[in-house]
């Protein structure tokens, strides 16, 4: 594997082996010293065209605790509006000598697009409404953890995974989508059809209008975050009305199966996408996302750039 | 006085008789002084090309060339542009108005056309702004442009969604047969973010995209307004065979509307974007390939009057940025030919006589050009003839091309690379070496 563009870019044996290390790298967290010497002497710089708290904290730890240089590099605004073309932001940066390239961009294909002009190792952290392979990762090592670690992989097979809200415009369903088929679970997404994008017939998943008639049979939901534009776009007609269809409110929570899983990529809406009985739940795994971001980055970090600064 | 007599040539006249005109098929075509006259005229004199086993037909006209000066000379200069078109056999082009300045004067008009003679490779038509600044709010001095020759109109690379403009644009221009070019686009429909077709391939890309139904509603409301005014409405670059149908219900009912399709809609499909390279970044957008079926059968049944380029050069600096960011358009005047050929004659839905009408006749009737232009060629006429090797082929090089800009949509893709002599004007303007 020379990038991770898509979550497409991952065999069902990567997706093991960067699951499995995962495990072993969340140990760091707990350590006194948080610091493996695996990326000593390599370069990673983490390319944000976009604004992100937590994708680029959990990269930048996860860089850090192996031992690489990590470079923060914040080109907020398209290159369009700087002036510059983004390859020659791309090889201005290339350019300083670095071994790998986190990419956050606000459009999607960037990330891929950026392969083409330099020999660094490209990471993508969230292109456009594309993907975030990452999050799909971390999204399915907490949910393995959660399932039953020991079954390895298996722990997904006949998953039902609800995931739920603005499919259209998310990187994260469409990551999630692909991984979560490549483990063995269906996906069922389910949204109004104004926030389903073209094409989803194609995409070998359940779709669902109905939120009420869903939950009561899935292993997880993943609800994702409603971006504000949308409410002001007419995909629907009130926040209130959203709620009403869409929203994990406590009288859904009440609803799931004991056990099942409830996912949020963050940030979160409360009380829009998500009520605070639901995100607060004791099967809440939020926080326990969060946590594993940092792991599974040092595992792709480590798998891509392979290690040989460890002494 | 000069003469040249091009013996051999197979010439293929798009069936159009009238008094005077050369006689289809192999023959000698002797131009004296620039004009056509009868090869047992020739001197001893007279420079001879051998064509033996070559073509010629009628000069062919682009209504569609994006030429970029004034404002962008660094994509593309009136000359660099006009160079390229007669290297791809066209003698004359139409050159959009969205310049910067916008071609909304007859001042501006003027300049163009006076770029154009100065560089001498083809002839170069200003189309003039239906709307000040192309800002689609009020009418451009349609009529001071008019006085100077100026007969096509467009806002093109927007739509004039105005229903209320543009049945204004409509009437007004009927006074003097005139012809609205509508780049037929609802732009609330998508939104300011679409940048491809929207379909499957753009909802996994995570693509903001266009529906078809953008393009095929603003052309059923045109068609509409051209019946309330009687005039005529021209539809550029038709992408959908939704559009398809549109377009034949309207000629159905006898409103007058005639409509192009480009050389990449023939042949590219929206699969191109899946790498997200900018090049197969255009407007309106690469369709699937059940519309590129639809494209090329109506261009052959005449649903389609014409081919047209939408040459849209653009500085590499402009391209180099993510799919949604970077700019529309892809070159097209030296491949237009071999494009056309290979879709459609080479699959035979077109013969030739067909493809000249396509490509030189209609162009040259809705452009209301009303020279020697877009006519079957005649004794006394101002040559205007584009030489070819049918059977030419050649992977295209983005490097070789004329043009000052490289987003070249064909490059490495082996085509039909015809051309081997055109004349514009009376003149070579372009010979193969």
């Amino acid at each position: 594997m020379r990038h991770l563009l898509s979550a497409a870019d991952l065999s069902l044996t990567d997706v093991g082996s960067i699951l499995d290390l995962a495990e072993e790298m969340a140990d760091v967290q707990h350590r006194s010293i948080k610091k493996l010497p695996a990326l000593r002497g390599r370069t990673v710089v983490n390319l944000f065209f976009e604004d992100s708290t937590r994708t680029r904290s959990s990269f930048e730890i996860a860089g850090k605790w192996l031992s690489a240089d990590v470079i923060n590099i914040s080109a907020k605004g398209s290159s369009v509006s700087k002036g510059e073309s983004l390859r020659d932001t791309v090889l201005t940066v290339a350019a300083m000598g670095v071994d790998a390239l986190v990419i956050r961009h606000a459009a999607s294909g960037a990330p891929q697009q950026v392969t083409g002009w330099i020999d660094a190792q490209v990471i993508n952290a969230g292109d456009g409404m594309h993907e975030h392979p990452t999050q799909a990762l971390l999204d399915s090592f907490t949910l393995r953890k959660h399932f039953g670690a020991d079954s390895g992989v298996d722990a997904f097979a006949g998953r039902r995974i609800a995931i739920v809200g603005d499919i259209t415009h998310s990187r994260v369903a469409r990551s999630n989508v692909i991984l979560l088929k490549k483990l063995g679970a269906t996906p069922i997404l389910v949204a109004p059809p104004t926030l389903l994008p073209s094409g989803v017939d194609s995409w070998g998943c359940e779709v669902s209008h109905d939120l009420d008639q869903v939950i009561t049979g899935v292993d997880a939901v993943m609800m994702l975050r409603v971006q504000r534009e949308r409410m002001s776009g007419g995909y629907f007609p009130t926040p209130r009305e959203y709620t009403v269809g869409y929203g994990l409110t406590r009288d859904r929570v009440a609803a799931l199966k004991p056990g099942t899983a409830i996912c949020h990529p963050g940030p979160m809406n409360r009380g829009l996408e998500i009520s605070a009985d639901a995100a607060d739940a004791a099967n809440s795994l939020i926080l326990d996302q969060v946590a594993a971001g940092v792991a599974v980055r040092m595992s792709v970090l480590y798998h891509l750039l392979g290690g040989e600064g460890e002494s | 006085m000069t003469e040249l007599l091009i013996k051999g040539a197979n010439l293929v006249t798009g069936g159009d008789d009238h008094e005077n005109a050369l006689p289809a098929g192999g023959q000698d075509i002797l131009i004296k002084d620039g004009r056509y006259a009868d090869p047992a005229d020739a001197s001893a004199e007279a420079t001879v090309i051998d064509a033996d086993g070559l073509t010629a037909l009628p000069g062919l006209i682009d209504l569609h060339t994006h030429l970029r000066e004034p404002g962008r000379e660094d994509a593309e200069t009136v000359e660099s542009g006009t160079r390229a078109a007669a290297r791809g056999g066209f003698a004359a082009v139409l050159a959009m108005a969205n310049t910067n300045p916008v071609t909304d004067t007859a001042e501006a008009a003027a300049h163009i056309r006076t770029l154009g003679e100065k560089a001498g490779f083809a002839q170069v038509f200003p189309i003039g702004a239906v709307s000040k600044g192309l800002a689609g709010e009020e009418l451009a001095e349609l009529g001071l442009m008019a006085r100077i020759g100026v007969r096509m109109f467009s806002d093109d690379g927007n739509c004039v969604s105005d229903s209320r403009l543009m049945r204004r644009a409509l009437e007004y221009v009927r006074a003097f047969d005139g012809v609205i070019a509508q780049h037929s686009q609802d732009p609330r429909l998508a939104g300011r973010d679409a940048c491809c077709h929207e379909g499957e391939i753009s909802g996994r890309l995570g693509l903001a995209g266009w529906p078809s139904a953008a393009e095929a509603t603003v052309i059923a409301r045109d068609a509409e307004l051209a019946k309330l005014t009687n005039s005529r409405l021209h539809v550029c670059h038709v992408s959908t065979a939704e559009s398809v149908d549109v377009l034949a219900w309207a000629k159905k009912r006898g409103i007058k509307i005639t409509a192009e399709v480009t050389p990449h809609h023939l042949l590219l499909t929206t699969a191109e974007v899946q790498g997200y390279d900018p090049t197969y970044k255009v407007n309106p957008p690469l369709r699937p390939d059940e519309d590129v079926a639809a494209l090329r059968a109506a261009l052959a049944d005449g649903t389609i009057d014409a081919v047209a380029t939408d040459h849209a050069p653009h500085a590499r600096h402009d391209k180099e940025h993510a799919f949604a960011d970077a700019a529309f358009g892809m070159l097209g005047l030296e491949t237009a030919l071999g494009v056309v050929i290979e879709t459609m004659l080479n699959t035979g839905a077109l013969d030739w006589d067909t493809l000249v009408q396509r490509t030189s006749i209609a162009p040259g009737r809705i452009a209301g050009l009303g020279s020697d232009l877009g006519m079957r060629p005649a004794y006394g006429q101002t040559a205007q003839l584009t030489v070819i090797d049918p059977q030419r082929r050649n992977p295209v090089d983005a490097a070789e091309s004329f043009s000052l800009s490289r987003n070249n949509p064909w490059h490495g893709r082996e085509l039909p690379d015809p051309v081997m002599i055109t004349i514009a004007d009376g003149r070579i303007s372009y010979q193969r070496q």
